[in-house]
C-alpha cells in the first residue's frame, strides 16, 4: 500500500508516495539518493543512520517514512552549505575521530545533538544528580559525552578521538 | 639491506584526503553507488543446520508484480568452478550449516524483495548435525598446514622431560571465544551485467583478489570484469575474500542483463555467511628454574572449521618465536563441524595465539613470585628461536620498559589493593605481528598537469592509504605531497593484493617507489605530460636473512567492583615497536583502534554458539557487544622511534593488526592482580569473577 508524503531533507522539499512498509532511512537512500545516513543494523543498535529529525537526533531506520508526513531532516551532508563544514565535522577531523568512515555520518548528526542537548541541560545515565541545574560543561565532561555518544558504535574504534572532538566543537574545555 | 628513503612527507600527521567526504557522509560505499533504475535483492537462507532441499514453492513469490526473478538450486546457472564450496551458491540441495544461502528473490524495491523472500515455502530432508567444539571430538586432525602457510606442529627438544624437571610449572587450558568481524557497513554490492561484461561495487579488501575469485567461479576474462571500490566500511578480514553473498549477486546480474541490482547482507545475515574467528582451546606448557629461565614452551591448539572448507587459524604461530626455550612445541588440531565457515579476523593467529601464552606467563610469573616485566625480559631470544634468524630489528625489552615508565608500573605493588568499592589492579602482556609482504602489486605514476599521479588497486578500510599513499610517493619522487595524487580502489588501475596480514603499506608502498624510480630514471626530474612509468613489488629489495616482527607492550588497569563483580578498565597503555611510522595521525588511530577490539575480545564480545540448533544465538549488534563509547577510558598508543633497514624501503612494519594483540591477556591480567581470580576463558564477565570473590 502507497501513501502520500511530504518531507524536508537538507533544505530539499519532497513529495512523493511511499509504500507504507518504507523507513526513513529506506526512502532517503533507496528513494531520494541521499546516503549520508549509513544503514549499519536497520534495527537501532548501531546508531550509523542517526540523523537530525525535527531538530533532534534520532534513528531513521526506526522511522517509518508514512509516520513522518512533514516531517523536517538534516543529515550529515546538510549540516554545512557544500565546500564548509560545521564546527562538529571540524573537530572530527582535526581529532582523527574516525577511519573508515561508514559510522562517521551518524556519530557527527549524534554529536550535534548531543551538543544541543546539554545546552538545554539534560541530564544523562552519566549525571551524579539527575535533579541539579547542568551546565554544558557538566554535561560535556569525559564521562558525559562518552555516555551520551555510546548509541552510536565505531568498530574501528575512534572512541577516545570522539570524545575531545565532540568537547572541542562544542567548545568545552577537554 | 636497504637505504631508507628519507623522509619529508613521510613522518607528517597529515589529515586524511577523503575525511571532508567522511563526515559529511558523501564517500560513496558499495551499496550506495549511484546507478539508473536498480533493482534489490533478498537471499533465503536455510533453517537447518544440515541436510538437504527437497522443495522451495516460489510459485506465488514470481507471481507478485514488481518481482524481477526468484533463483534456487533448482533453477540457477551452473557455475564454472565449484572447487570452494562457500562458493558454489545454489549449485546442489544440500546443507551444510544453518544459514547457507539457498535461495535469492530480486524485486523492483526493497521491501517487496524481503517480503517475498520471507514468504517462501521451504521442504527440507533434515539430518542430526555436529557443531559443538570439543576437545574429545572424534573427528579431530591435524590440517596439512595452518593459515598463512604455516607448518601445523613444530617441535624441538623434548617438552615433556623438561616439564618433569622444570623447578616451576605451568600447565592450564586457556579458550578464546566465537567472535564475529561486524564492520559497521554491511557486506553489500552493486553489480551490473551489461553485454558480457561485468561490474561490481563492491565492499572488499582487494579489489583484485575479488575480480579473480569471480571470474574462476563464473569461467569469466579478466577483462571483461571490473571490481570498484573506493571505500570500504571496515572488514577487519571478514572482506579480505569475498563471500558467498557475491557470487549470489553477480548470478543477480547475470539473470537480469543491463538491469543494475543491489545486495547488502542484513546485520544478522552476516553472522552466518561472513566469516568469524573460530573459537580456541589453547592447553599451555610452561617450565622454568627459579630464576625465571623458561625450559619448556608448549602449546597444543584445538580449534574448529567447517566440513566444506578448510579455514585452520595458526594460534599456536606466537609462541613459536616469542621466547626463548631450548625445548618447544605446539600443534593445532582442527574439529571439523557442521558450522558456518571461519576465515580471518584481525590479527589470525597472533590475537588468539597471544592470549593463552601471555595469560600462562603471568601465571608462572605469579608462581615464581617475579614481576612479569621482568620475566618477560629474562627469556628474550636473541635470535628467532623458530628459524634461527637473527631479527630485523626486535624492541621489545625497549617496549616494555617504556610502556612500565608511562603507565606507572613500579608503582603496582603485590595486588588486591581496595579503593572503596572497587578492587583495583594492574596488567600487562606482550603483543607482536609478523611484518610481511605480498608477492605481488604494481604501481604505475604519470604525470598530467603538472601533477603526479600514483595509481594501484589498493584499499583503504579506514587504515589511511588515500592519506599514506601519496607521502611515499611524494618522497620517492623527490616532491611537495601537496602535488602528488593517488588513484586506487578500482581494478582498473595496476594489481594490487588485499588489505591483508598488515602488509598493504609495506606492499604497495614498495611498488610505489620502485615506479617513482623507473619514472625519474626515464623520465628525470622535468617530465612532459602525460609521461608514465610502472613499477612491481619484486623489483624491490626482499630480505630473507631476518626475521621480520613488529613488538608491543601493553598495560592495563582493571576495577572490579567487590559486589558486583562489573568489570571496567579506565587505562590501557601500549608501546610498539613497528618501523617508521609514516603518517602518526593515521597510525595512532589504528593502533588504539586495535587496542580497543582487544578490549573489546577481553570484556564484551562473545558469539554465543547454541549446538543443538547450530546458530549464534546473539546473532545482531543488540547482543552481540562491541565495545562502546562509555565502555572506555584512557587508551594510549606510543611508538619507538625504530629504523629497520631490512624491511622494506620505507622502514615500515605493519599497524593495522599488532594494537589486538596481546590486549585481552593484559586485561586477564589486571583482573586478576585486582581480585585474586584467574579467569582463563574469554570474554572476562562479571559471573566468572564473582564465582571467585570472597
Amino acid at each position: 500500500m502507497d501513501a502520500q508524503v511530504t518531507l524536508t531533507v537538507d533544505g530539499t522539499r519532497h513529495q512523493l508516495p511511499v509504500d507504507t512498509r518504507t523507513t526513513l532511512l529506506d526512502l532517503m537512500r533507496e528513494r531520494l539518493g541521499n546516503t549520508s545516513p549509513k544503514k549499519g543494523c536497520d534495527h537501532g543498535q548501531c546508531g550509523a543512520c542517526t540523523v537530525l529529525l525535527d531538530g533532534q537526533r534520532q534513528l531513521p531506520c526506526l522511522a517509518l517514512a508514512v509516520a513522518h508526513d512533514g516531517a523536517e531532516i538534516v543529515t550529515a551532508d546538510g549540516l554545512a552549505p557544500a565546500g564548509e563544514l560545521h564546527p562538529v565535522q571540524q573537530a572530527f577531523l582535526d581529532a582523527d575521530a574516525f577511519q573508515c568512515g561508514y559510522c562517521t555520518p551518524g556519530q557527527v548528526c549524534s554529536a550535534v545533538g548531543v551538543i544541543e542537548e546539554a545546552g538545554r541541560g539534560w541530564p544523562s545515565h552519566a549525571t551524579a544528580d539527575v535533579t541539579a541545574e547542568l551546565s554544558p560543561e557538566q554535561a560535556l565532561t569525559h564521562d558525559e559525552v562518552a555516555e551520551r555518544m555510546s548509541g552510536n558504535l565505531c568498530r574501528c574504534a575512534a572512541y577516545v578521538n570522539i570524545v575531545p572532538a565532540v568537547q572541542q566543537a562544542a567548545g568545552v574545555q577537554a | 639491506m636497504t637505504d631508507l628513503l628519507t623522509p619529508r612527507a613521510i613522518g607528517q600527521s597529515l589529515v586524511r584526503r577523503d575525511g571532508v567526504d567522511k563526515v559529511r557522509g558523501t564517500a560513496t560505499y558499495a551499496f550506495e553507488t549511484d546507478v539508473e533504475h536498480p533493482a534489490y535483492c533478498h537471499p533465503v537462507q536455510a533453517t537447518i543446520a544440515l541436510g538437504r532441499v527437497t522443495a522451495m514453492d516460489t510459485a506465488a513469490a514470481e507471481a507478485l508484480d514488481g518481482v524481477l526473478a526468484v533463483l534456487t538450486p533448482f533453477n540457477a546457472e551452473r557455475l564454472a568452478s565449484t572447487e570452494d564450496a562457500e562458493y558454489a551458491v545454489l549449485q546442489s540441495t544440500e546443507v551444510a550449516f544453518r544459514g547457507q544461502l539457498i535461495g535469492l528473490v530480486v524485486a523492483e524495491t526493497s521491501e517487496l524483495a524481503r517480503e517475498v523472500a520471507d514468504g517462501i515455502t521451504v521442504t527440507y530432508a533434515e539430518q542430526p548435525h555436529d557443531s559443538e567444539l570439543r576437545t574429545d571430538h572424534p573427528g579431530l586432525y591435524a590440517p596439512e598446514q595452518v593459515n598463512a602457510g604455516h607448518p601445523t606442529d613444530t617441535a624441538e627438544g623434548d617438552v615433556d622431560a623438561a616439564m618433569a624437571a622444570a623447578e616451576v610449572t605451568v600447565d592450564h587450558t586457556y579458550e578464546t571465544q566465537m567472535l564475529h568481524n561486524n564492520p559497521i557497513e554491511p557486506h553489500a554490492t552493486t553489480a551490473l551485467w551489461e553485454d558480457g561484461s561485468l561490474t561490481l561495487w563492491d565492499s572488499t579488501q582487494g579489489v583484485h583478489p575479488d575480480r579473480a575469485a569471480v571470474c574462476e567461479v563464473f569461467g569469466l576474462d579478466e577483462e571483461r570484469v571490473r571490481v570498484v571500490c573506493p571505500y570500504v566500511g571496515g572488514g577487519f578480514g571478514s572482506k579480505g575474500n569475498p563471500h558467498a553473498n557475491v557470487m549470489l549477486v553477480t548470478m543477480a546480474a547475470r539473470a537480469l542483463p543491463g538491469r543494475p541490482v543491489k545486495l547488502a547482507l542484513t546485520r544478522q545475515q552476516m553472522f552466518f555467511l561472513t566469516g568469524y574467528r573460530t573459537p580456541t582451546i589453547q592447553r599451555m606448557q610452561l617450565g622454568a628454574d627459579r630464576r625465571g629461565r623458561l625450559s619448556a614452551i608448549a602449546i597444543d591448539v584445538v580449534e574448529q572449521t567447517s566440513k566444506i572448507k578448510e579455514f585452520a587459524e595458526q594460534t599456536g604461530v606466537p609462541a613459536r618465536m616469542m621466547y626463548a626455550s631450548p625445548n618447544r612445541r605446539t600443534t593445532h588440531r582442527l574439529a571439523p563441524l557442521d558450522v558456518p565457515i571461519p576465515s580471518w579476523m584481525r590479527a589470525p593467529g597472533e590475537c588468539p595465539g597471544m592470549f593463552g601464552p601471555e595469560v600462562a606467563m603471568d601465571e608462572l610469573a605469579e608462581a615464581l613470585g617475579m614481576d612479569p616485566v621482568q620475566l618477560r625480559i629474562a627469556n628474550e631470544p636473541d635470535v628467532d628461536p623458530d628459524t634461527g634468524k637473527p631479527w630485523s630489528s626486535r624492541h621489545l625489552v625497549e617496549c616494555l620498559r617504556e610502556g612500565a615508565q608511562r603507565f606507572g608500573w613500579d608503582s603496582r605493588g603485590p595486588g588486591r589493593r581496595r579503593e572503596g568499592d572497587w578492587l583495583v589492579g594492574h596488567g600487562m602482556a606482550s603483543s607482536v605481528y609478523p611484518t610481511m609482504r605480498q608477492a605481488t602489486s604494481t604501481a604505475s605514476i604519470r604525470f598530467s598537469g603538472g601533477r603526479y599521479v600514483a595509481e594501484i588497486g589498493a584499499a583503504d578500510l579506514g587504515t589511511g592509504a588515500w592519506t599514506v599513499l601519496p607521502q611515499i610517493a611524494a618522497d620517492a619522487l623527490g616532491v611537495d605531497v601537496a602535488d602528488v595524487d593517488v588513484a586506487i580502489g578500482d581494478t582498473r588501475y595496476p594489481t594490487a593484493s588485499v588489505a591483508g596480514g598488515s602488509s598493504g603499506t609495506n606492499t604497495w608502498g614498495s611498488a610505489i617507489v620502485q615506479a617513482a624510480r623507473e619514472f625519474r630514471g626515464k623520465y628525470g626530474t622535468d617530465p612532459q605530460d602525460g609521461d608514465e612509468a610502472s613499477g612491481d613489488v619484486d623489483q624491490a629489495a626482499m630480505d630473507d636473512a631476518h626475521a621480520a616482527y613488529a613488538f608491543g607492550a601493553q598495560f592495563a588497569e582493571a576495577r572490579v567492583n567487590a559486589d558486583t563483580g562489573e568489570i571496567r578498565v579506565p587505562r590501557l597503555i601500549g608501546v610498539f615497536a613497528a618501523g617508521r611510522i609514516i603518517n602518526p595521525r593515521t597510525a595512532r588511530s589504528q593502533l588504539i583502534g586495535g587496542m580497543t577490539m582487544g578490549l573489546s575480545m577481553a570484556l564484551h564480545e562473545d558469539s554465543v554458539f547454541d549446538t543443538r540448533i547450530g546458530q549464534v544465538a546473539n546473532h545482531d549488534l543488540a547482543d552481540y557487544h562491541i565495545t562502546v563509547n562509555a565502555d572506555v577510558g584512557e587508551i594510549e598508543a606510543h611508538w619507538l622511534d625504530e629504523h629497520d633497514p631490512y624491511v622494506n624501503v620505507m622502514g615500515a612494519k605493519g599497524i593495522g593488526e599488532i594494537g589486538i594483540t596481546g590486549t585481552a591477556a593484559a586485561v586477564v591480567n589486571a583482573v586478576h592482580h585486582a581480585t585474586g581470580v584467574r579467569v582463563r576463558s574469554l570474554p572476562v564477565t562479571l559471573d566468572k569473577v564473582l564465582a571467585g570473590l570472597d
